[in-house]
């Protein structure tokens, strides 16, 4: 059955046709006509909106998506404009951008990095959109922004609070509106030291990637700073869903105060399990057990209730702020989905009209002048006060909020209160600061 | 041609043909079409065709062959994924080096695995291997996090050392200088085509592999494989150790899984431990029984469809149901759209899910099966199939080995 034919005429016909194959690709690279990737062509234009809609982040993920559809419907002329009213910069106009419809395509990160990858690439490359928005981890974030870089798309982060997104792993097509560990930090710390004192022994449990890490990193310094002692730091998997074995040890470790770097699902489960077990009522070193959850969202405080009773916590955003921005967006945010916005919806809508409207200046979708045109950009009326995207790292800064879980709350949506607004140049850092340093942002990616 | 016979000559071009041809055969439908939605041309599912289709087939010279039914075969996959990323930090982008040694770091992992969990065959088998694959992924999601980063996933930097490449040499995986990521468009008639490198590396990389698993197939190793699956009994009677056989087929697939992983690392560069779970351990079972266990074909069926299904119906989401079932009455419409929803965007698992029972229930034989009895309604000769079919493999004997 076998028969082999190696003579000297089929090896120079084989070599020849193999070395044809290995040309032909070569002529493939040179044939792209448009400027940069996915350069929109017809009377519309899409964008990707990337969130978890399962995994231990789902909520948060949903809470987005709803804000993402109301700003493309707000971008669009729809609605009744909720935040293109009151800001500052006036070039939108309800006529899409660039005169160009916005349509958007959706898909779920699962809150894992592979997984997000591929919905994302499938964005880009089969669905042809030009921005991706979304997600609510910071595993995922960095993911997908270094995809973006590579395929030459704007990436408008969504809920990301690792210093590593704008940090160790900041990229040049990736922009990130909300705050991040080192400000919750920054911010939380004073008012702590002011609550609790400053001779607390200190123990986290963290949720085991990057966000955590970070975020353990930032509060340990931060509250050590003002005179806390940090007991031990535990990490713990995401998405664990039973936390007692890593509740019973903080109870014998001499720790009066717990952190929680724990984010959605996880921190309502942790905190849930930790009041069950009767941490908030013992008194340690003479003084009474405290919680604390660096860093809050109004979804995670729905979904632990009672057990958040007057535990601290930041805030990128809250619904209750007083200013004109914040009153329009959650008006037309409530009289669409009947309910208050949370943090991280808030960031997906400004980021997506923050896009459109340096689409808008720039007169082009290609990232590049995209990027230009948000670098340094100062901005208000986008329920944040003054902010401003800073060129070197690609961060927002604007003012922190320091919450507390409300001990009387009067209806399911009002559970939270704010406690401080940390001013923003208290929560401002150099770009090259040891919990930042190491990144390098690059060149701007027009892909094609 | 190649060691093959006549018939297995034309059924490897056919293949070749299929996979040179996938941008058109995958990219149907018109741009402007409402079909358009179910387009699955593009570069990054072909290339999960393929890559996943490696990774099945090699699964299928395991489970197909010698009914050993492995619940760890995603473990493989990680540590090809996690070997090749390292080589692209600290060699080279270029894919050569980061492919050999995923494939070799497999084959020494698999050996280790397979050596301790062969010792017991059936379902013991099937939880050794799913036990070490777990052990695996939680090594890779915490202990190990230093050399995996974790649940972030380990990522080419720009500052890596990388030190066999220049300053000018390509920032993304590539192919001697030519990156995987270009591609051609092709505008014609309506319809997009898209040529993509790293697809077609992908491709010639799957007929290799297919070649290979087609001589297994047919080789004395291959009936030794059969004879294991048929009666072990009976082969240790005879004289014969079975052990290294078994040996050597987990081996030989647990290198096309760290295959199949570093090529999904080329494709993009991100290791995540999530590729390690049991999850994506099950995924291959499924895909390898959807197309059809012991068929040289099945197991790529197989690993296309589920793809296909997971990227393209995962997309279906409510606003879309909306758009097509607009002509219906609200009422009517609300209640149809909420029905579908279920089974397409993130419910799509659901509609695997009905495929698989549907799959199993009534076609034993899987995909290839469904095709084959599609041939044999169409041709009506009266004449049974058997002796000479290239697809021929024993009677079915039970899926797990006893």
């Amino acid at each position: 059955m076998s028969t082999s034919n190696f003579t000297r005429r089929g090896v120079l016909k084989t070599g020849a046709i193999a070395g044809a194959g290995v040309a032909l690709p070569t002529i493939f690279t040179a044939g792209s006509a448009s400027a940069f990737t996915n350069e929109p062509t017809g009377s519309t234009v899409k964008l990707g909106f990337n969130v978890p809609q399962s995994g231990p982040y789902a909520d948060e993920g949903l809470d987005e998506l709803r804000a993402q559809k109301l700003a493309v419907e707000h971008l669009n002329g729809g609605g009744d404009g909720g935040m293109l009213s009151t800001f500052n910069s006036k070039v939108l106009d309800g006529t899409g951008i660039l005169g160009k419809k916005v349509e958007f395509v959706t898909g779920d990160t699962q809150t894992k990095s592979d997984a997000a990858r591929a919905s994302a690439k499938s964005m880009i490359e089969k669905d042809g959109v030009v921005m991706i928005n979304g997600g609510s981890s910071s595993g995922v974030a960095i993911a997908v922004q270094g995809l973006c870089q590579e395929a030459g798309v704007i990436f408008m982060a969504g809920l990301t609070h690792s210093n590593d997104t704008t940090g160790k792993d900041k990229k040049a097509n990736g922009f990130r509106h909300f705050f991040n560990a080192y400000m919750s930090g920054a911010a939380l710390a004073p008012v702590l030291a002011k609550a609790y004192g400053t001779d607390r022994k200190a123990y986290h449990l963290t949720a085991d990637y990057t966000w955590g890490w970070t975020q353990e990193e930032s509060i340990a310094s931060a509250t050590e700073a003002v005179g806390w002692q940090t007991v031990k730091k535990v990490r713990t998997p995401v998405g664990a869903g039973d936390f007692s074995s890593y509740i019973t040890p903080v109870l014998n470790s001499g720790a009066d105060v717990l952190i929680l770097n724990h984010y959605g699902r996880d921190m309502i489960n942790s905190i849930t399990q930790a009041v069950q077990f009767g941490l908030r009522d013992k008194m340690v070193n003479g003084k009474q057990f405290e919680i604390v959850v660096p860093l809050y969202s109004e979804l995670m405080a729905e979904g632990a209730g009672e057990a958040i009773k007057g535990v601290y916590g930041s805030m990128n955003w809250n619904w209750q702020l007083d200013n004109p921005g914040t009153k329009a967006f959650v008006k037309s945010f409530g009289e669409k989905y009947g309910r208050p916005p949370s943090n991280s919806a808030q960031t997906c809508y400004v980021q997506t009209l923050l896009y459109a409207d340096a689409v808008q200046r720039a007169g082009s979708f290609n990232p590049c002048a995209v990027v230009e045109a948000l670098e340094g950009f100062e901005f208000d009326g986008m329920g944040n006060g003054p902010t401003l995207y800073r060129a070197a790292d690609h961060q927002c800064f604007k003012d922190v909020l320091v919450m507390k879980g409300k001990e009387n709350p009067t209806n399911q949506f009002d559970i939270l209160e704010i406690v401080e607004l940390t001013p923003r140049a208290q929560v401002e850092y150099a770009p090259d600061h040891p919990m930042f340093a190491g990144g390098n942002l690059g060149k701007c990616n027009p892909g094609a | 041609m190649l060691g093959l016979n006549k018939r297995d000559t034309k059924f490897l071009i056919i293949v070749i043909l299929l996979t040179l041809f996938t941008p058109f055969l995958m990219q149907p439908f018109s741009e402007n079409s409402a079909l358009a939605q179910f387009n699955g041309g593009y570069p990054d599912l072909m290339a999960k065709v393929a890559i996943f289709g490696i990774f099945a087939m090699g699964f299928n010279i395991l489970f197909g062959l010698t009914g050993y039914l492995s619940f760890g075969h995603a473990a493989f996959l990680g540590v090809g994924s996690y070997a090749a990323v390292w080589m692209f930090k600290l060699l080279t982008l270029n894919v050569f080096p980061a492919i050999i040694l995923a494939v070799i770091l497999s084959a020494v992992f698999s050996l280790l695995i397979g050596y301790i969990s062969l010792r017991r065959s059936g379902i013991y088998f099937s939880i050794l291997t799913l036990a070490m694959a777990e052990m695996s992924y939680r090594l890779a999601y915490s202990v190990l996090t230093p050399l995996t980063n974790g649940e972030t996933g380990l990522q080419v930097r720009p500052n890596d050392p990388r030190i066999l490449d220049s300053a000018t040499s390509a920032n993304y995986p590539n192919l001697f200088g030519l990156e995987l990521s270009s591609s051609y468009k092709w505008d014609v008639l309506n319809h997009v085509f898209t040529f993509n490198v790293g697809y077609y590396f992908c491709a010639v990389i799957a007929i290799i592999a297919f070649y290979i698993s087609m001589r297994i197939f047919r080789s004395p190793f291959g009936l030794m494989l059969r004879a294991v699956k048929t009666n072990q009994q009976r082969m240790n009677y005879t004289g014969l150790n079975p052990r290294p056989y078994t040996l050597a087929a987990f081996v030989i697939s647990g290198m096309y899984a760290g295959l199949a992983g570093g090529l999904l690392a080329a494709m993009d560069p991100l290791a995540g431990a999530e590729r390690m779970q049991w999850t994506a351990s099950g995924e291959v079972v499924i895909m390898t029984i959807l197309g059809g266990a012991g068929t040289l074909l099945g197991p790529v069926l197989g690993a296309g469809s589920i793809k296909y299904l997971e990227n393209i119906f995962s997309k279906i989401n409510e606003n879309v149901l909306h758009d097509w079932f607009s002509f219906l009455p609200t009422g009517l419409q609300d209640a149809v759209v909420w029905v579908l929803s279920r089974f397409t965007g993130e419910g799509w698992a659901l509609t695997l899910g009905l495929l698989f029972m549907l799959v199993v229930t009534f076609l034993p034989g899987g995909l290839v099966e469904g095709g084959q009895r599609l041939v044999r309604l169409f041709r009506r000769r009266g004449k049974p199939d058997g002796g000479d079919d290239p697809q021929h493999h024993p009677d079915p004997a039970p899926h797990v080995a006893e």
